[in-house]
């Protein structure tokens, strides 16, 4: 499909509009990445494109999302960035909300079709976490308060240490069955091409790995990675013409809690359950345990897994562990989740997360997520983000019927 | 259509010794809620940050935004890019259904920065730029300025008498800290710190914070009797390497193109009444007004010189001081423009309040090293 | 590519060239280094002044909204709730209740630690329920902290004290 108009005639500047994805595309993720952050950029872009039909000339607006300049090792990445994402001579917006960015730049690429300033938008994510020596955790040194928090040392494990303590204590969750989460999931991600570790593991190899911050052991945490990922979302009548199976965005939503997270009690992020309820609200259901038939919350750490689903609404407060147990969360279950092997198994460069969250699902709803395909019909499914100090949720609920 | 139904700003100062960022942004989120008459934490559907996380010394600034803006539990998100660019986000946010009411806020608390060339240093690219030779990047400015002095045949007076028109608008501007009468022969004789560019025409940091309350039509006119209209934004990226751009601030004219074209404007030259543009470096002014359409590639100088532009003049141009007067207020440049001239229109700006005037323009730059930038074009 | 049509498998092909450790420390592959000197030197503010003076002085102040009548803790100049200002400052006491906690066994760089380090969210006496603030635990074995457990802190000789989160060394069981 060629459109050969000057980029900005092209822009109509319509009503209101529906919003379709028609094509994604993401780069493998590994701990380390020859690529600069530009070709990262590029190589996720070119397989969206490839996989929607268009060229980069047919792309009106790019949305980047992208998290700590930190890591990549630049003040003001998303210029950086631009060139290898597409944006060169384009509206080009970066958006970041920490580790939520990942479901928060299709939310971003959503409002740029839906207010109808743009027909089609190309949103992309990337994250070169390897830059950063001589750890990447080095860089999450200065997420802290600088006055309260940073004189004591703490590295960003501490948090999600913290947070899963209070999760097994309010609900008395016992570590075997959060470790659950982390073999099901590097398991499931062996089926992922882009994997980086996929590996058959039991519930023992998790309690008996190496403590970092107790509860949290090393087979709880996903890993640092390079990789890049990228989705195109069009209006409707833009859809029709590439393909007979877009994927409808039905709902959208995020919220960001208070900055002291020291004074919210941990085991239930409500910040999720506010985003979920926008999002839900918009996409019209009541029900999500019921009408969800497919979902990829965050999963940075396996009790996240269950933190979410349960601010999802997916299991009731203490109840997504026992979900777990019961198998009900795996590919052949009732509710898949993470199907594609989240972040536990392939990999979290933070952003580009988006490859296993909005990606996926998407993938999951257009029946082309091959051996990771889950057995039952799929019509509706919701994708989640977290991020900052415990505060930010970002939802999107997507269905492949109208 | 989108209005802005209430501006509130803290500020503009060189330096805030007694209050933190937060204490800032509140005192700017507060203004501008009483002005708007609302309550945040029940009216507000969507709240817009923007910032970078070096400017600010943070690894994930979001995180330390909701409290002092009222958004506790609410949508709220960052854009690392100008106010503008923030702008047009709630805009969009407004446009798709997603909120009645958006706030949209941006600040600088530059005076926190201990190394801000290093800061600016870090945004260039690391393999072919960062680490020539050791010079402030503002070298990378005067590299521009002196090609584009050459393509339009400027003299260094054409470019100096920038600096005395918005040094000399803003001693009218109360919230503007860098007011000077000085005059032509003042900014020639200052020295050149990085050769054709003068130390006078560079503006200074400067520290504030500045908040908008945007809402759709149909409840701006429930909220207030005397809406300013969003009546188009556009934003632009022409390309990141210094080796590749176009120098003439095409980024620009691109973002116009797209406002104008939303806004309904074919002939800006004539359409728009004044317009305030991004001078952080003097001669920026008269390549952002060549590049919003308001005069012909070659006449910019000319008509500078011939009071064209003064305050008043037949088109003023950065009344409020620019940033020469006002500061480099780093992402909160567009936001120091965009208030300037929605004051202009409810008639609120005071001694320096022009008269009849209708539609107006702000454009700001997302500064060194990048060839971005976004334009907002408001009316009554 | 197969657009619209249902079996294909997405993503198709995953590119991207790994790269070890030791590719790095070997020096096959070209790279840049930068070691950049950025400081900031960032405003209190009113509220945290005030609380870092306090804390100079041996005491943890907190401060209240009578809007919302909880009593926060660390202060602010503002409800964030209420979104209103604070209505006044009070002293607290300077012993609380653990509300979770960790042990550590990696440094910020993620090298491990030659001793594991305990860290707790403590809620404090005097502030309205679960208000904590994040710090160390010590005079205590890993094993026998718990959440509920009363904590009182250590504090630096006077001298020693300057203003700062770390004038609290660390906070020890509370006996009885």
């Amino acid at each position: 499909m060629v459109m050969e108009v000057e980029k900005i005639s092209g822009l109509k500047f319509h009503k209101k509009q529906d919003v379709a994805i028609v094509g994604a595309g993401m780069t493998t993720f590994k701990r380390r990445l020859n690529e600069t952050g530009r070709e990262l950029s590029y190589l996720a872009v070119k397989q969206a494109l490839e996989e929607a039909g268009i060229t980069i000339d047919n792309v009106e607006m790019v949305v980047m999302g992208s998290a700590p300049d930190t890591f990549d090792g630049f003040h003001m990445k998303g210029e950086y960035l631009l060139d290898g994402a597409g944006g060169s001579d384009r509206p080009y917006m970066r958006v970041f909300v920490g580790g939520g960015t990942g479901v928060f730049a299709p939310i971003a690429g959503y409002w740029h079709v839906a207010s109808g300033l743009a027909d089609i938008c190309l949103v992309v994510c990337e994250e070169k976490m390897s830059s950063t020596h001589p750890h990447p955790q080095s860089a999450f040194k200065y997420i802290w308060d600088p006055i309260l928090d940073r004189p004591l040392k703490p590295n960003l494990i501490w948090i999600f240490a913290l947070e899963m303590r209070r999760y097994m204590h309010v609900h008395n969750i016992k570590h075997e069955d959060i470790a659950l989460v982390s073999v099901k999931n590097k398991a499931n991600a062996l089926d992922h091409p882009c994997a980086q570790v996929a590996e058959r593991i039991t519930v023992e190899d998790v309690l008996n790995s190496e403590p970092m911050a107790l509860p949290v052991r090393r087979l709880d945490v996903s890993p640092p990675s390079d990789g890049a990922a990228a989705l195109i979302m069009v209006a409707p009548h833009i859809a029709r013409q590439l393909t007979d199976n877009p994927v409808w965005v039905t709902g959208v939503g995020w919220a960001l809690d208070t900055t002291w997270w020291t004074n919210r009690d941990l085991y239930f992020p409500r910040y999720v359950a506010e985003a979920a309820k926008m999002a839900y609200r918009q996409a019209h259901i009541t029900d999500p345990r019921k009408e969800i038939d497919v979902a990829e919350p965050y999963d940075p750490f396996d009790y996240k897994e269950l933190h979410h689903m349960e601010g999802l609404g997916l299991a009731k407060k203490g109840e997504a562990p026992i979900l777990t147990r019961e198998g009900v969360t795996q590919r052949d279950g009732d509710l898949p989740t993470c199907p594609s092997g989240g972040l536990l198994g392939v990999g979290n460069p933070i952003s580009a997360a988006m490859g296993v969250k909005a990606c996926e699902l998407y993938w999951q709803l257009a029946y082309r997520a091959g051996k990771r395909q889950v057995a039952k019909e799929v019509t509706t499914g919701v994708c989640q983000a977290w991020g900052d100090l415990m505060q930010v949720g970002t939802v999107m609920v997507m269905s492949n019927k109208r | 259509m989108v209005a802005v139904v209430g501006v509130g700003y803290s500020g503009f100062n060189s330096t805030t010794p007694d209050l933190s960022w937060k204490e800032i942004m509140y005192e700017a989120a507060v203004r501008a809620y009483t002005d708007a008459g609302i309550n945040p934490r029940r009216d507000v559907d969507s709240f817009v940050t923007c910032a970078e996380d070096l400017y600010e010394g943070f690894a994930i600034f979001d995180e330390f935004v909701p409290d002092q803006l009222g958004a506790v539990v609410k949508p709220t998100c960052t854009v690392c890019a100008d106010f503008l660019y923030g702008l047009a986000t709630a805009y969009m946010q407004i446009r798709s259904g997603l909120a009645d009411i958006a706030v949209v806020e941006a600040h600088s608390k530059a005076s926190d920065i201990q190394t801000f060339g290093n800061v600016v240093k870090f945004a260039m690219d690391p393999i072919w730029l960062r680490n020539v030779g050791n010079a402030h990047p503002y070298y990378l400015a005067a590299l521009e300025m002196f090609q584009y002095m050459v393509e339009r045949c400027l003299s260094e007076e054409d470019v100096a008498r920038v600096v005395v028109k918005n040094k000399n608008n803003a001693l009218l501007n109360e919230s503007a800290p860098y007011g000077a009468n000085i005059t032509l022969e003042d900014v020639m004789a200052s020295p050149k710190l990085f050769d054709p560019m003068k130390k006078l025409e560079i503006a200074p940091l400067a520290d504030g914070c500045v908040v908008f309350v945007l809402a759709s039509d149909k409840v701006a006119r429930e909220l207030t009797d005397t809406p300013v209209w969003v009546k188009g934004v556009g934003w632009w990226s022409e390309t990141y390497g210094y080796d590749t751009a176009s120098f003439s601030a095409m980024y620009a004219y691109k973002a116009a193109k797209m406002a104008y074209r939303m806004a309904g404007i074919t002939n800006p030259a004539k359409e728009v009444d004044f317009a305030e543009v991004d001078d952080r470096f003097a001669f920026k002014e008269l390549q952002h007004i060549e590049a919003l359409q308001l005069a012909g590639k070659f006449d910019s100088a000319r008509l500078l010189a011939e009071g064209y532009f003064d305050r008043d003049g037949a088109l003023p141009v950065n009344v409020s001081g620019g940033n020469l007067g006002v500061g480099n207020l780093l992402e909160c440049t567009g936001g120091q423009k965009a208030l300037e001239v929605v004051l202009q229109l409810r008639g609120e700006a005071g001694r320096r309040q022009l008269s009849d005037v209708e539609t107006g323009v702000a454009q700001s730059w997302r500064y060194l090293p990048t060839h971005s930038g976004a334009v907002a074009v408001f009316g009554l | 590519m197969a657009v619209g049509k249902k079996d294909i498998e997405c993503p198709p092909y995953a590119e991207g060239t790994p790269l070890s450790d030791a590719d790095i420390n070997d020096k096959k592959v070209t790279y840049v280094e930068d070691h950049p000197d950025i400081r900031y030197s960032w405003t209190a503010g009113q509220a945290i002044s005030k609380f870092l003076n306090g804390l100079k002085e041996g005491k943890i102040l907190g401060v209240k909204c009578n809007k919302c009548g909880r009593t926060m803790v660390p202060p602010r100049m503002f409800c964030e709730l209420c979104y209103k200002p604070i209505d006044g400052w009070v002293e607290l006491k300077d012993t609380g209740t653990v509300e979770t906690f960790s042990i550590s066994y990696i440094d910020p760089d993620a090298r491990p630690l030659p001793e594991p380090v305990i860290v707790a969210v403590i809620s404090i006496d005097g502030a309205s329920p679960h208000m904590g603030i994040m710090h160390i635990l010590g005079e205590i074995k890993p094993e026998d902290v718990y959440i509920g457990m009363k904590v009182k802190a250590v504090w630096k000789g006077e001298e020693e004290r300057e203003g700062a989160i770390t004038d609290i060394k660390y906070w020890k069981p509370l006996e009885g």
